[in-house]
């Protein structure tokens, strides 16, 4: 009974599967719903303003850190400071930095007694950028290679060459050479620059402080006295200050 | 098993934006206007939105002009003395941030920050300092500035865009989870993801973010990439970048965890797979990583939630994932084979969340029906089963809906077009009177679609036209004769509806009769 499959005539219908691109009209409105999401215009009722209400209490908590104990009104807030101070901390210089990646560039570079010698030899400046691999035979080349290829500002708070601290030192008028003004008014007793003091805690920090103003002088001194009271191997828990792990990165 | 009860919660939490207290008509209002700008927005494909973090805990501390969530823009006076006040390093100097913070809520105020000299420098320098509560603030100070929509702010926050993208590797959940909202929200302008973003490394670390534990951050994540997915020059600048470093593999990870804690995450990463897959620079890739079989299991899932509460909120997470599967259904190298165990299961899905969503979201219900019509193009085994399934009467109401009925016809077509025994199901169980109630809308493309559906009917089941003649179908096609558009079908349709009447030997009125 059926017709043959060729149909003449006016009719064209044949199936397929559509295919839309994401600028497509069929999907405006369900792009427009989106984005009064993401612009916070749905409104998400009152249920979580009850919720913000309920917090915690004004408890105090205060940070078990060793030479710490700075008291926070909630968890959040101690656990960004624990977070910032305490996990990714040089154990000689007592310099927190921003990422493990920063420390570990800072540790082979200012407390390796022999990262000296081998970067005479090869490549040792790694990029500061974790997904970059390059190295380089200088801070100055690695400097200009951040500021070239990772369009990194030429002041980048968390690679201050050695030298720039000595220069710092000598010239206490601060002219360009300051990453942020910030420290202008107040730069003797804060605790502002993340790369230069250790945290707000003070007088603890303060007797280390000679070592870590002038690394180039005695770092392996300062490393080995730290080391005849606390084998490397020993890690206090988690947060706890690393120091340079001989052997490392060696091979 | 999923707990649906929680399952919006996600959405609600803190990233919902300002709130500010106002009555539900002058909510309505502004979110109309909103929606209004919203779609000039995208028809200029400028479409860019921008997602604001507020603190749960900042209203309990009591600070400067909390009340309401809402403080006057600053005087240039006011902005200067807090700035010096930050600078000055005393113990107010807290408090001027925070109340700068809340000062830089208005765009007056952003500007006249931005202006002052030094103003970033300090923001900066405090941003990376190693006093945390300090460093917070600042942090808050900048998310405000990168909300801004004035280009001259967004190039002021420039200088950070190292510095955010270095604490993304940093152990602070909270901090992570501020920065990724804030590059997430530079990373509209095309020229700065191009220039700065990229350079500096944004893929890798996002990707390593992407490891997270953290709810929060992989939110974070999703949304940071999802404004980079959007971004006009995505094809060729940025997903190949993205693919080559096997995020969709993590994508397609988070978008179908931890759905019980809140959907969230889902969502980012779900419109994140949806630009990707819109591309099309390498769906064979993600097809081998199995997006379909992920995907279609997900939106089962998402089915069954919506009938368990309410489906409200969902639709920001269903949408997204029907777009996907739709188009990867489209592409020529989906393997049939793979999706046969879940086809029938998605056919009743998309049927669920067309009666979820209906009629509150239609654009779920259109998105459907898409979903269906490429189910069915090429698949007689669908179309049998679609045709079989208990829900489908769900599917002839919409004919009557006027944004739905093209795409209910086009499912139709599709079904009769796989010859006699789905055209003799599809007479008898749609029957002829919706389809020729369907010829008295006016919507040219509707009444074309009905024309071709019919004809296919008639094609493979002849009866479908006595029935039809006998129901007075062929004045319900009079009606079109003038039309230009459809004139040549309708006299087409008539002539053969007139023909496979005429000898009525051949076809036996009563069984036609029986069907009604």
């Amino acid at each position: 009974m059926a017709l043959p499959p060729s149909r003449p005539g006016p009719f064209s219908f044949a199936p397929a599967r559509l295919r839309l691109p994401a600028g497509h009209p069929f999907f405006e409105d369900g792009d427009v719903r989106r984005h009064l999401y993401l612009q916070g215009a749905l409104g998400g009722g009152g249920a979580e303003e009850a919720e913000a209400g309920g917090g915690p209490g004004p408890c105090e908590l205060f940070c078990p850190a060793a030479g710490c104990g700075e008291a926070f009104g909630s968890l959040e807030s101690y656990e960004h400071h624990y977070q910032l101070l305490h996990r990714a901390v040089c154990r000689s210089c007592r310099r927190p930095f921003p990422s493990a990646h920063l420390l570990d560039i800072h540790l082979l570079e200012w407390h390796d007694s022999l990262f000296q010698l081998m970067a005479q030899t090869r490549n040792m400046y790694q990029c500061l950028v974790e997904s970059c691999a390059e190295k380089f035979k200088s801070s100055k080349d690695r400097k200009d290679h951040l500021i070239k290829i990772h369009r990194y500002p030429p002041d980048f708070r968390f690679d201050k060459p050695m030298k720039s601290k000595s220069t710092k030192m000598k010239s206490p008028s601060r002219g360009h050479t300051v990453p942020m003004d910030v420290n202008v008014n107040f730069c003797e007793h804060s605790s502002e620059d993340a790369m230069e003091i250790g945290s707000s805690e003070t007088a603890a920090d303060k007797a280390h402080q000679p070592g870590m103003e002038n690394p180039l002088v005695s770092p392996a001194s300062d490393t080995r006295f730290s080391r005849t009271r606390i084998p490397p191997s020993v890690c206090f828990g988690q947060g706890s200050t690393r120091s340079f792990r001989s052997g490392k990165k060696r091979a | 098993m999923l707990s649906p009860a929680s399952a919006s919660a996600g959405l609600a939490g803190r990233r919902s934006g300002r709130r500010r207290c106002c009555t539900a008509e002058e909510l309505r209002a502004r979110r109309r206007e909103r929606e209004a700008a919203l779609r000039s927005a995208r028809r200029q494909q400028q479409l860019v939105s921008k997602r604001l973090l507020w603190e749960d805990t900042l209203t309990d501390e009591g600070q400067v002009g909390t009340d309401g969530g809402t403080t006057a823009p600053l005087s240039e006076q006011e902005v200067s003395e807090l700035l010096r006040n930050i600078q000055k390093g005393t113990e107010e100097r807290i408090k001027s941030l925070r109340h700068l913070r809340w000062g830089l809520q208005h765009k007056e105020s952003q500007q006249k920050f931005i202006r002052l000299e030094g103003s970033m420098r300090t923001l900066i320098g405090l941003f990376t300092s190693n006093l945390a509560d300090l460093q917070m603030e600042a942090a808050w100070c900048l998310h405000e500035l990168s909300h801004s929509q004035d280009p001259d702010v967004m190039k002021a926050c420039l200088p950070a865009t190292s510095y955010l993208l270095t604490y993304l590797s940093g152990h602070s959940i909270a901090l992570t989870e501020l920065c990724l909202y804030t590059l997430g929200n530079l990373a509209v302008e095309t020229k700065v993801v191009k220039k700065q973003l990229l350079p500096q490394g944004m893929i890798p670390v996002l990707a390593s973010c992407m490891q997270s534990p953290h709810m929060a951050v992989q939110e974070g994540v999703g949304y940071a990439l999802s404004q980079l997915l959007q971004s006009t020059e995505a094809a060729e600048e940025i997903i190949p970048l993205i693919l080559d470093s096997s995020l969709s593999q993590h994508m397609l990870r988070l978008v179908c965890s931890n759905l019980e804690q809140g959907v969230g995450v889902a969502v980012e990463f779900a419109w994140c797979l949806h630009y990707i897959i819109c591309s099309r620079v390498n769906n064979s890739l993600l097809i081998s990583q199995r997006a379909l079989p992920t995907l279609v299991r997900l939106l089962l899932d998402l089915a069954s939630m919506t009938t368990a509460t309410s489906a409200e909120g969902l639709e920001l997470l269903v949408c997204p994932v029907v777009r996907c599967i739709s188009n990867l259904l489209a592409e020529d190298e989906t393997c049939d084979g793979e999706l046969q165990a879940q086809a029938e299961c998605l056919l009743r899905a998309a049927f669920v969340c067309i009666r979820s969503f209906l009629p509150k979201h239609l654009f779920i219900v259109q998105e459907c029906l898409w979903l269906l019509s490429n189910l069915t193009a090429d698949s007689p085994m669908l179309c049998s089963a679609l045709l079989g399934l208990d829900l489908f009467p769900l599917l002839l109401q919409l004919l009557h809906c006027q944004k739905a009925s093209v795409l209910v016809l086009t499912v139709l077509c599709n079904v009769a077009a796989k010859g006699s025994a789905h055209c003799q199901a599809l007479h008898q169980k749609a029957g002829l009177p919706s389809l020729i109630g369907a010829l008295a809308v006016s919507d040219d493309q509707a009444v074309n679609h009905v024309l071709e559906l019919l004809h296919l009917l008639f094609l493979h089941w002849p009866e479908a036209a006595l029935d039809f003649v006998d129901q007075s179908g062929l004045q319900a096609l009079e009606r079109h004769r003038d039309n230009l558009q459809v004139q040549e079908k309708v006299e087409a349709l008539v002539r053969i509806a007139s023909q496979l009447a005429a000898p009525p030997q051949d076809c036996p009125l009563e069984a036609s009769a029986d069907d009604l």
